[in-house]
């Protein structure tokens, strides 16, 4: 399998890269390239130039403040999971990213890239949508900010137009009182999910006062669904809840009942696991 | 029909530099086969699923097959041919994980065992001292249709023993 031909740049400025980029209708931008490769050697795209960023200066940052993380467009996968901080920070950054691909590919792929591909079978887009966070995009024209509830488009359909490169993803913090939880069933551990299910839920003493649980591979787009209502009810059902609004679709991997299945197994599990998450945080936060 | 433009690229592989005058879309695992005469990196899906073709880079291991060789000009770059040690002689001496997968018949067609090699390579600098699940995990990434997983396996812990032997000077 060859890519067909395509024209290659790699500038060492981001404004070099813009000016290419607003220049070339058909250009595409190349970080990891773990998604974007296989689709050129299967020619499923067939961009007329590519723009490797790889050698820009200042966006490989795992940066943690006060409000949460913020990761550049050249921080590898493997490189978020690492860091300690993040993970204090945000515990579900690590709870998915370590079922992101093998760590071969986490080697190499990153974390922006893999969200504005916008994979619904992708872990990080559904968990940076279930965490509220945003994408920093810049262009010759500015920068801008999309929210992750208005990022994805369609499947594989970002809404970043073609002279935008992403060049930040914010993912906020865990505030005190919340907890989050994630678990997937797929064929290998690594392997893409049959059905991933992430839950973030927020308590106030031994209630629950919002509780949203996000799907990766079930609908082909990264959806998130507010159960808050389901499960305060004491008869409530959070998976019936969810599934009104997914749409669990056949593949050579599970069917659609399968998926339906999982989905109604995975998610009150996830949904207790938060809960239980958001309390024992709690009780470590009034712990002298 | 326009002729393709072609990128002098200045590849760094096992220690040597290799000068390879190459089309953006040339695979860094063909690069390396076809270019550099490297044919050690096999290529088996090419897309990324084998790991037949990973190779090192920066110490890393990374698919070839999903790099650009316009992309690894700044790196220095590890195959399996670069994983024997330099003992003084000829043909050197086989590193710990190659030492591994001899004893333990850790291979039986070869066809993936380069890139086993090589992740197994970085993963035991990250965890000398692998359990059975961590070798596993480590090796997770790889296919091999024929040997089975059984003495990979045992390839792995093997070859964290060999290092440290070599370590304390008894082999």
């Amino acid at each position: 399998m060859k890519p067909a031909p395509f024209a290659f740049l790699r500038p060492s400025t981001l404004e070099e890269a813009l000016a290419a980029l607003a220049g070339e209708q058909g250009a595409k931008v190349l970080a990891g390239g773990q998604s974007l490769v296989p689709l050129l050697s299967m020619r499923l795209a067939a961009p007329s130039m590519l723009i490797d960023i790889n050698a820009l200066p200042d966006l490989g940052h795992v940066r943690v403040a006060e409000d949460g993380v913020r990761v550049g467009a050249l921080a590898r996968h493997a490189e978020v999971l690492a860091s300690a901080e993040a993970a204090q920070a945000q515990p579900l950054l690590g709870m998915a990213l370590s079922h992101v691909a093998h760590p071969t590919i986490r080697n190499r792929g990153t974390t922006v890239g893999s969200i504005v591909h916008a994979d619904a079978a992708a872990e990080m887009p559904m968990v940076l949508r279930l965490l509220e966070g945003s994408v920093d995009v810049v262009s010759v024209r500015g920068r801008r900010t999309i929210p992750a509830a208005e990022l994805f488009a369609g499947p594989l359909e970002s809404t970043l137009a073609h002279d935008e490169i992403a060049v930040e993803a914010f993912f906020p913090g865990l505030a005190p009182g919340a907890g989050v939880a994630f678990q997937e069933i797929a064929r290998r551990h690594g392997d893409y999910a049959l059905v991933g299910v992430a839950a973030h839920v927020e308590t106030d003493g031994e209630a629950v006062t919002r509780a949203r649980v996000g799907f990766v591979s079930v609908s082909d787009v990264p959806v998130v669904v507010d159960v808050t209502a389901a499960v305060q009810d004491p008869g409530g059902d959070p998976a019936a809840t969810a599934l009104a609004e997914l749409d669990p679709a056949e593949d050579i991997h599970a069917t659609a009942a399968y998926r339906t299945h999982l989905v109604k197994v995975l998610a009150p599990r996830v949904l207790a696991a938060a809960t239980d998450h958001a309390r024992s945080r709690a009780g470590e936060a009034i712990r002298p | 029909m326009t002729t393709e433009q072609l990128h002098d690229v200045r590849l760094h592989v096992n220690g040597s530099v290799h000068e390879v005058r190459v089309p953006a879309r040339r695979l860094l695992s063909d690069a390396l086969r076809h270019d550099c005469g490297l044919t050690g990196t096999h290529v088996g899906c090419e897309h990324g699923v084998c790991g037949a073709c990973t190779v090192l880079v920066d110490g890393t291991p990374m698919r070839s097959c999903l790099m650009l060789t316009v992309s690894a000009v700044d790196a220095e770059i590890t195959t399996v041919e670069g994983l024997t040690e330099d003992d003084g002689s000829a043909q050197g001496r086989l590193s710990p994980v190659q030492q591994a997968f001899s004893d333990c018949h850790g291979l039986q067609c070869g066809f993936c065992t380069p890139g086993f090699l090589t992740t197994i390579t970085a993963g035991l600098r990250e965890t000398p001292d692998p359990t059975e699940d961590e070798a596993r995990e480590m090796i997770a990434g790889n296919l091999c249709r024929c040997t089975g997983y059984q003495n990979i396996v045992k390839s792995v812990l093997r070859a964290s023993e060999i290092t440290a032997e070599r370590e304390r000077g008894e082999a």
